[in-house]
């Protein structure tokens, strides 16, 4: 029961409170760049979520058993990275081999992300928080579902912006980041929920 | 002695790496038709879907694959990428009619007016929202320009608050059509420059009273058309383009100047 208790807080914790996008400020080229229309915001969400979980399953055993094993602790950004791209190329390939259709939806979002500094960020953290393989792939899935999240309630601040009129100066990007700054102002209002979760 | 380890480490996970990707790209290898690539470079690359398939991407697929001899289908491509096509696919080309879009609205600030300020979002689907818009003729063009926004062509605008389409930019690729809130827009055939440029279903008075230009469904056109391709249906008038034969009879009886003749 504990346990569940846990994953649910570590949950809960890596999609709103610890949101990598709007708290973190991690991967947001993808963030600005493919939110301008939802289904685009759930294609490019769902593909984040499906690399973070695959990226984590790989890089926390290659962590444990061959960086720590040999005393590499150093050597994490750069393997990482290796490992992920190979990955999100391996995927892509297999995805346009055995499910096309879903290779057609996901496939041009996939190698975006090959490098997405949200994907290494959440690897990175998983070892820093020192949570195990579970722990590790929940807080993944929690994260990319907080991706998917902030993309989708940002796709539809951005098309409230494109019908109105903003001030001349204020058009296009400083207000898209206006606009971003204030949706994640508005996530630090789930800072306190987690302590009182099981309260 | 640590440098050579970690060197090694890195050397090892890259090599491993390298050799799945290769084994999976011989494994997972996709054989793709090379004409649907070329195929593909002769579109123009709208996906405005007016061939009726599923964008640029699925056309070339349904060509390469099918060795299809409906090349023609492209018409923001015309005749030019109908003949490509028709080259790499080692078949003749039929010949692609030239298509326009036509917007069914004629009121333009001169010839009807605003019955509300509205300063919401400027577009025609908000307004729209709104008691039909903030123009008197809830049938009419908005004019806020969302198929202005949508065309890839630039072909179409908004000149004195009714959207104009611009004949030669036009590729009939149909997005405004599909765009307008008010199903303004036609794609029809270039060769028949004759229109009824209203969609007001109102009776005769009140749809006149609201423009100076509508249909008030007299149905003088309907008497005058020498091949019957003229129809009024709910006060309004609608040709039926696979007769008309463009000869003009039905603008010069019509009494508000709703149908336009241009030779």
């Amino acid at each position: 029961m504990d346990m569940l208790k846990n994953l649910i807080i570590i949950m809960m914790t890596s999609v709103l409170v610890n949101n990598y996008v709007l708290t973190k400020f991690l991967g947001i080229c993808p963030f600005l760049g493919v939110s301008k229309k939802t289904n685009q915001a759930v294609g490019m969400g769902i593909a984040v979520t499906f690399v973070m979980l695959l990226a984590t399953a790989v890089t926390w055993p290659i962590q444990e058993y061959v960086l720590n094993a040999f005393g590499l602790e150093y050597l994490q950004t750069i393997v990482f990275i290796l490992v992920i791209a190979a990955l999100v190329q391996l995927v892509e390939m297999f995805l346009k081999k055995s499910i096309p259709a879903l290779h057609a939806s996901l496939g041009i979002y996939l190698p975006l992300i090959t490098t997405n500094c949200a994907v290494l960020g959440v690897c990175k953290n998983n070892i820093t928080d020192e949570f195990g393989f579970v722990e590790s792939l929940v807080s993944s899935l929690g994260a990319g579902l907080g991706f998917l999240l902030a993309m989708v309630l940002f796709a539809g601040v951005r098309s409230r912006i494109e019908s109105s009129k903003p001030p001349k100066s204020f058009e296009g990007v400083p207000i898209t980041l206006t606009a971003a700054a204030i949706v994640a102002l508005s996530f630090l209002g789930f800072g306190g929920i987690i302590e009182n979760l099981f309260a | 002695m640590p440098i050579i380890i970690a060197t090694a480490v890195v050397t090892v996970i890259g090599l491993l790496c390298a050799v799945m990707l290769a084994i999976a790209s011989k494994a997972f290898e996709v054989k793709t038709n090379p004409k649907i690539q070329q195929i593909r470079d002769c579109l123009p690359g709208a996906n405005c879907g007016a061939c009726g398939y599923a964008g640029c991407d699925g056309y070339a697929k349904a060509l390469g694959e099918n060795e299809e001899d409906r090349v023609n289908l492209c018409t923001p491509g015309a005749a030019k990428a109908a003949a490509d096509i028709a080259e790499i696919l080692g078949v003749t080309a039929a010949e692609v009619t030239k298509k326009v879009a036509l917007v069914h609205c004629n009121g333009s600030c001169d010839n009807t007016e605003k019955k509300a300020d509205y300063y919401g979002g400027q577009s025609c689907h908000a307004a729209k929202l709104i008691y039909g818009g903030d123009g008197k003729c809830v049938y009419g063009c908005l004019g806020f320009g969302d198929c202005v926004t949508v065309c890839e062509y630039d072909a179409i605008h908004i000149v004195n608050g009714v959207a104009k389409v611009d004949v030669d930019s036009c590729t009939a690729c149909g997005l405004c059509a599909k765009k307008c809130p008010n199903a303004l827009i036609e794609i029809i055939t270039a060769d028949k420059p004759v229109a009824v440029k209203c969609r007001n279903k109102d009776k005769g008075a009140v749809a006149r009273k609201n423009c100076k230009v509508a249909c008030i469904g007299c149905m003088k056109c309907q008497k005058v058309c020498p091949t019957g391709a003229i129809t009024v249906a709910d006060n309004l008038s609608t040709i039926d383009y696979e007769k008309c034969i463009a000869c003009g009879a039905c603008a010069e009886a019509c009494p508000t100047g709703s149908i336009v003749f241009k030779k």
